[in-house]
C-alpha cells in the first residue's frame, strides 16, 4: 500500500529571481517502509520534505497521502492531516521552550483534543522511555543536550501515532555515537508501530540503516534503489 | 485548552515585558476610574445640592385655578407611578411682615409637617426652637431672623394680601442651607395657612421626589404623572424644566469625562495590540513549529486572544483598585481640617463594573490584531532559519 506519492511535482521560488528547485518528481512510499534522501546541500532535499509534509504547495503536480489528494483540502483539513497522519522531526529540535519535556510530547495530541486522560499521559511516558529520557520529564527543553532534545522531539512526533514520519537531518547536529541510538531508535519504532520513516540526511551511516535510498541532484532525482546492504525486515 | 495554556506560558516567558504591559494598562484604568468616578462625585453633589432636599416634581393648578381641589384624590393616583418616592402637599401665600424700614415680602408655606418633613428635612435644620405645635406658631428662616432681629416666642404679625394681619407665635428658627428660602419661607402647620388664605381644604402644590437613581428620570416621570391624573386643571413641572443650565453644564462633564476615558481606552488598546504584535515576532519560531505540527488558525489566533485577554484581565482589575486608592488618597488630601470632603465621592459599582468590562474587551479585541499577523506566518519560514 502506498502512504505517499509525488506526481510531477515541480516547485519554483520565485522572488527577485526565478529558481526552480525541483523538476518534475515522481516518488512513492510504500507503507511500513523507512527510506533515505540523500544529496549535495542545496539539491532539494528540504524543499522535497516540506511538500511531502504539506508544509510548503508544489508550483505544479499533485501530493497524495493517505489517498487523499492534497491540493483538494482547505487550511483546516491539511493541519489536520499535519496532525495526525504526518510526525515531522527537523534538523534543529523546535521545541517549544516554554513547556517542559513531558509537555512538549503532549502537544500532538493537546491540538486536536481539549485534555489528556490518564492513558494519554501514560503514553506519553512510555514514549519518553522508548527514546531513554524518562527521567528528564519535567526538564525545560533548555536544560537538556542537544541529543536529549533530539529524542524528545522524536517521542512528540510518535504521539499522536502517525503513519507517517518525516526526518529532516534528524542527526544533523549528533555526534557519531548519538547518531547511531537514533538510527536502532527508528529501526525499533518501525518494528513497533508499523510507522513509514522518510529521512533526510547527509549522514552515510544513517543511509545504511534504511531499506531504500533516493538520491537528488540539483532538483532531480538520479537514482533511487533499494539497500541492499540491510538485513530486510520480515513483516 | 491549548491555546489558553499557550497564552498563559509566552506571557510567564516574558516575565518583565508581561509586567509592563499590565502596568500601563492599569495605569490607565486607573485614570479612567479616577477621573469617572471623581466626575460622578462632582455631578451628584452638584445635582444635590441644587434639588436634593427639595421636591423634583411639583404639580401646580393650571389655567385659572390658583389652588388644586380634590389633592387627596390626585395623591392616591399619582402614588402609585413607578420611580416616585415621596409625596406631600403645601398650601402657599404671599404676605409680608412689618419691620423697621417697612415690610417685607414673604412666602407663607403651610405644610402637611409628617411628609413635608421627609421631602424638605426641616426638623433637621432648626437650630433654635422647637417644631410647631399650634396651629397659631411659625418657623422662619435665618436669613429673615437676622434681618428682622427677633426671637424665639415673639409675636410675629403676618399681613395677608386682602388687608388682614394676623399674630403668629415664633416656635423656632431653621436653615434649610438655601439663601432665598431662608429669607422668604415663613413655615406654618397646612391647615393655618389654608385659613390665613382662605383655601378651605385646598392646596396649591403637590410635591414630590423620586427614587435616588432615577433623578435623571424626572421628565419621564413627571410626564407618567401627568398621564395618570389627566386634567387640565394641573400642571407637572419637574426639576429638568428649570435647570437647563445646570443640565447642560453637567452634559458638558459627561462629554469631557467620556473623552478623557476613550483616550485612555484607545491607548489601552493601541498598546496591547503593538506589545502583543512583538510577541509575534519573539514567538514566531513556537508559531512555526505549531503550525507544523497542525495547530489551526482558530487555535492559533486563540492564542493572542487569550493573551489579550489575560492582559486585560489582571491590568483592569490591579487598574481598578489603583483608581479607588488614588481617589481615596485624593480625597484624604483635599478634605478640610474637619474632615469635610472636597468632593463628595460616590462609588458607582455600575461604571466600575462598565469600565472593568470595557477594558477587558478592548484588550480582548486588541489582541485579534497581532492574531490576523499571526496567520500570514508560514511555517517553511521558520524551519528554514534553523
Ligand atoms: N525561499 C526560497 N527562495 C528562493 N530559493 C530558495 C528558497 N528556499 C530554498 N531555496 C533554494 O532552493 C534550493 C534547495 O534548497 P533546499 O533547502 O531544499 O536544499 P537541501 O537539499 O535541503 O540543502 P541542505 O542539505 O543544505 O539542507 C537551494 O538552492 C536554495 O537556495
Ligand atoms: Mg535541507
Amino acid at each position: 500500500m502506498i502512504t505517499l506519492e509525488l506526481s510531477g511535482v515541480n516547485k519554483i521560488y520565485s522572488g527577485a529571481y526565478q529558481t526552480q528547485v525541483l523538476f518534475d518528481i515522481n516518488l512513492s512510499f510504500e507503507a511500513k517502509t523507512c527510506s533515505a534522501i540523500v544529496g549535495e546541500s542545496g539539491s532539494g532535499k528540504s524543499t522535497l520534505m516540506n511538500i511531502m509534509g504539506i508544509l510548503d504547495t508544489p508550483t505544479s503536480g499533485e501530493v497524495t497521502i493517505a489517498s487523499n489528494l492534497v491540493s483538494r483540502m482547505n487550511r483546516k483539513q491539511m493541519a489536520e492531516i499535519r496532525n495526525r497522519t504526518i510526525g515531522f522531526v527537523f534538523q534543529f529540535h523546535y521545541l517549544l521552550p516554554e513547556f517542559t519535556v513531558l509537555e512538549n510530547v503532549l502537544i500532538p495530541h493537546l491540538i486536536h483534543n481539549r485534555s489528556q486522560s490518564g492513558q494519554v499521559l501514560n503514553r506519553a511516558r512510555n514514549l519518553l522511555d522508548i527514546v531513554g529520557i524518562a527521567k528528564l520529564e519535567k526538564r525545560l527543553p533548555t536544560q537538556i543536550s542537544g541529543g536529549e532534545q533530539q529524542r524528545t522531539a522524536i517521542a512528540r512526533a510518535l504521539m499522536n501515532n502517525p503513519s507517517i514520519i518525516l526526518a529532516d537531518e534528524p542527526t544533523g547536529n549528533l555526534d557519531s555515537v548519538t547518531t547511531q541510538n537514533v538510527c536502532r531508535l527508528f529501526g525499533e519504532i518501525k518494528k513497533e508501530f508499523n510507522t513509514t520513516f522518510i529521512v533526510v540526511t547527509h549522514d552515510r551511516t544513517v543511509a545504511s540503516h534504511t531499506d531504500r535510498i533516493v538520491e537528488v541532484r540539483d532538483g532531480r532525482i538520479i537514482s533511487d534503489k533499494l539497500n541492499t546492504k540491510t538485513v530486510p525486515e520480515t513483516e | 485548552m491549548l491555546p489558553l495554556k499557550i497564552a498563559t506560558r509566552f506571557l510567564k516567558s516574558g516575565k518583565g515585558q508581561t509586567a509592563l504591559i499590565v502596568f500601563g494598562i492599569a495605569i490607565a484604568v486607573s485614570v479612567q476610574i479616577f477621573v469617572g468616578l471623581l466626575i460622578i462625585g462632582l455631578q451628584l453633589s452638584l445635582v444635590n445640592s441644587t434639588i436634593g432636599n427639595q421636591p423634583q416634581i411639583t404639580i401646580r393648578p393650571a389655567g385659572d385655578n390658583n389652588t388644586i381641589k380634590n389633592w387627596e384624590i390626585i395623591v392616591n393616583q399619582v402614588r402609585n407611578v413607578d420611580g416616585l418616592d415621596k409625596i406631600s402637599v403645601t398650601a402657599a401665600g404671599n404676605a409680608s411682615v412689618p419691620d423697621d424700614n417697612g415690610i417685607l415680602p414673604i412666602l407663607v408655606q403651610g405644610f402637611d409637617f409628617q411628609s413635608a418633613d421627609r421631602i424638605y428635612g426641616i426638623s433637621e435644620s432648626i437650630y433654635q426652637g422647637k417644631q410647631i405645635q399650634s396651629l397659631k406658631q411659625v418657623l422662619i428662616g435665618r436669613s429673615l431672623e437676622e434681618e428682622l432681629e427677633v426671637e424665639i416666642g415673639d409675636k410675629l404679625p403676618i399681613l395677608t394680601p386682602d388687608g388682614g394681619v394676623n399674630l403668629f407665635e415664633i416656635a423656632g428658627f431653621y436653615d434649610l442651607g438655601i439663601e432665598s428660602i431662608n429669607r422668604s419661607w415663613v413655615i406654618t402647620n397646612l391647615v393655618a395657612a389654608q385659613r390665613l388664605f382662605g383655601y378651605r381644604d385646598r392646596v396649591t402644590e403637590i410635591i414630590m421626589t423620586v427614587d435616588q437613581d432615577r433623578l435623571f428620570d424626572a421628565d419621564r416621570i413627571a410626564a407618567r404623572i401627568q398621564q395618570a391624573v389627566n386634567s387640565e386643571d394641573i400642571e407637572v413641572t419637574n426639576w429638568k424644566d428649570q435647570n437647563e443650565e445646570l443640565l447642560s453644564g453637567l452634559e458638558g462633564q459627561s462629554i469631557s469625562s467620556g473623552v478623557i476615558q476613550g483616550v485612555v481606552l484607545a491607548s489601552v488598546v493601541v498598546a496591547i495590540s503593538s506589545v502583543l504584535s512583538i510577541t509575534v515576532l519573539q514567538k514566531s519560531r513556537q508559531l512555526g513549529i505549531l503550525k507544523a505540527m497542525g495547530i489551526t488558525d482558530r487555535d492559533a489566533s486563540l492564542i493572542f486572544v487569550f493573551q489579550g485577554l489575560l492582559i486585560g484581565l489582571i491590568g483592569a482589575t490591579v487598574g481598578i483598585a489603583m483608581g479607588l486608592g488614588l481617589l481615596y488618597a485624593f480625597n484624604t488630601f483635599t478634605s478640610s481640617a474637619e474632615g469635610t470632603a472636597l468632593i463628595e465621592i460616590y462609588i458607582d459599582y455600575n461604571f466600575i463594573i462598565r469600565s472593568w468590562v470595557i477594558a477587558i474587551s478592548s484588550s480582548t479585541l486588541a489582541g485579534l490584531i497581532p492574531a490576523r499577523r499571526s496567520l500570514k506566518l508560514n511555517p517553511v519560514d521558520v524551519i528554514r532559519e534553523g
